[in-house]
């Protein structure tokens, strides 16, 4: 049976078509077919079959009794390990359940994995785990691609149809740049929708879940779940979550969309400058007025986060010292030894990379002129913002600079690796929602994704026109 | 070139992580090109702008500063590497 997404899995169950036992087969089998991808770091069959009897007793009214999820592995779950990525967390057993998660079982869906992603969230391609690189299921058989990152193996996930959602991280664009590269839905929500508590933090001022899923309708109804106030983390907003599902509405009629120009960056193929224009010719064609806007801080958007993601990840990364949990280097000789040689051998080269280049950032003498700089502007590019969406209701851009790329291209420029968040970051600095959905494919077949953004907490118009947008491919 | 071998490894140290000499020289050249690139944020003016550290336009609520009982010492000492009579065990510190 197909399933094809979460509304129609939960009329089939409805209708007692399917049982949530015969749910949990189907993905187990598909899961086991796709191994050559190494889509999950954590996959267990005897776990998936405990949560299908446990889930039957559920009553029929939880939203997402049987659904099936694959969650990031940087969410803490008590069922199963939890790594991120990192060899420096290998065999870590949280003692806790993240606030996500915990939302996500108390609706009764079915968690068939924990999805492999960037080592500490920190890549664009899925390839800096320590547990090697996850493929993209769109590739052909003798072009292997990258799913995009870092939550590549939950965007990989959805796209293999190894899962209805998936849970996902965006600090940088770690959900809508896979989501763009594996074809499939990503919505990073507002900055404190939904609760850190549990995540393993990489940029605390940037970090914020979100989800992957088959089409608008999914994610709404998903995002709806895991959004909420939680005490726990001290940058959680206490605002009340629409019913983003239900108020679902296509119509864009007056709606203002902006364009900015700043958006339009040498060495951006005609493909994805193409599919750009379509979407906005559709959303005009739908009742919406576009407006061509400016955003001048942009370009200084990704150098702002290379300071600012590193500091925060130098300092929230100083816990992984061998004591407390996960990795220990075996042969240290004083306590000293044992940090260095831990860290050493427990992080790889990326992750290494970014927090010594944070450590300096934050050290005397540099603070101010790279640290406090890097906050100033960041101000600068969030007003940007403000001022655009004082009057438009959106802005449309494309989601990432390139389709998916081929897993073994050559990466050594940490800079040009680090170009492929230019169309994301903006967004996560001003901590505002952003979406991206599949709209279009380039000459070789591969999706194309297109980016919608609104201000704070305008979840809901994000949801509407992406609703309408995606429409067209129907 | 901002950085030389010595800054990089006097930050290692701070960082607590050691690098051999081949990763420090493949770091130096890859940190020196980004805080190059990091650079062109001088151009920008900001000498009347506030530095942004939240960006949540939410009122953050507070809490209670109440303790809670969540885990046991057990379950917690469950993940240690080493551990001895109830605590953490390291190397030994005091000669």
């Amino acid at each position: 049976m197909e399933f094809k997404s979460i509304t129609q899995l939960k009329t089939l169950l409805d209708e007692n078509k399917i049982s949530i036992k015969e749910i949990a087969e189907t993905y187990i089998k598909r899961i086991n077919e796709k191994k050559e991808l190494n889509i999950f770091v954590y996959f267990n069959e005897d776990i998936i079959h405990y949560q299908a009897k446990e889930i039957e007793k559920l009553p029929n009214d939880k939203t997402l009794k049987g659904i099936p999820i694959a969650v990031k592995d940087l969410f803490c779950t008590k069922s199963m390990p939890t790594t991120a990525g990192s060899k420096i967390l290998e065999n870590f057993k949280p003692t806790y359940e993240s606030f996500v998660t915990q939302k996500l079982i108390n609706q009764g869906s079915m968690f068939v994995g924990k999805t492999n992603l960037d080592e500490f969230a920190m890549g664009s391609a899925t390839n800096t785990s320590y547990f090697g690189n996850t493929i993209n299921p769109l590739s052909k058989n003798d072009n292997p691609l990258a799913p995009g990152g870092s939550s590549g193996g939950s965007a990989a996930a959805v796209a293999a149809d190894l899962c209805l959602g998936a849970t996902g991280t965006d600090t940088g664009g770690s959900i809508r740049q896979p989501a763009s590269f594996c074809g499939v839905v990503g919505i990073k929500p507002t900055y404190g929708l939904c609760s850190r508590w549990g995540i393993a933090a990489f940029a605390s001022s940037l970090d914020q879940a979100g989800i992957f899923s088959k089409n608008v309708k999914d994610a709404s109804i998903l995002l709806q779940e895991i959004a909420g106030y939680d005490q726990r983390d001290s940058t959680s907003s206490n605002v009340q979550v629409p019913s983003f599902y239900k108020n679902l509405n296509p119509s864009l009629d007056g709606k203002v969309v902006g364009i900015p120009k700043e958006y339009t960056v040498d060495g951006i193929s005609d493909e994805i400058n193409g599919v750009w224009e379509e979407a906005i010719k559709s959303l005009e064609k739908k009742g919406a007025k576009i407006k061509y806007v400016s955003l001048p801080h942009t370009k200084y958007a990704l150098p702002t986060y290379y300071i600012i993601a590193p500091a925060e990840a130098s300092s929230n990364l100083a816990r992984y010292d061998g004591v407390k949990y996960g990795f220990r280097a075996s042969d240290a000789k004083s306590l000293d030894d044992m940090y260095e040689l831990t860290r050493s051998e427990g992080f790889g080269k990326e992750v290494k990379r970014r927090i010594l280049i944070g450590t300096y950032v934050l050290s005397a003498g540099y603070y101010d002129a790279y640290y406090l700089k890097a906050q100033k502007v960041r101000k600068l590019i969030a007003n940007d913002f403000v001022e655009t969406f004082s009057d438009c209701d959106l802005i449309l851009t494309p989601t990432a600079p390139s389709a998916a790329f081929p897993l073994n291209e050559k990466q050594d420029d940490p800079i040009k690796m680090y170009l492929n968040d230019v169309f994301t970051v903006p967004a996560s600095l001003a901590g505002i929602p952003g979406i991206s959905i599949p709209y279009g494919k380039d000459k070789q077949g591969l999706p194309l994704g297109i980016q919608l953004l609104s201000k704070h907490y305008n979840e809901q118009e994000i949801f509407n026109a992406a609703f309408a947008l995606e429409k067209d491919y129907e | 070139m901002k950085l030389d071998t010595n800054t990089i490894n006097k930050i290692a140290k701070l960082a607590r992580i050691r690098l051999s000499e081949e990763e420090a020289k493949e770091l130096l050249k890859d940190m020196n090109s980004i805080l190059d690139w990091v650079e062109q944020l001088n151009e920008v003016n900001t000498d009347a702008v506030e530095p942004l550290a939240n960006i949540s336009s939410a009122i953050l609520p507070q809490r209670k500063d109440e303790a809670q009982d969540i885990n046991s010492t057990d379950e917690i000492l469950k993940n240690s590497p080493d551990k001895l009579e109830g605590y953490f065990a390291v190397p030994k510190v005091v000669e």
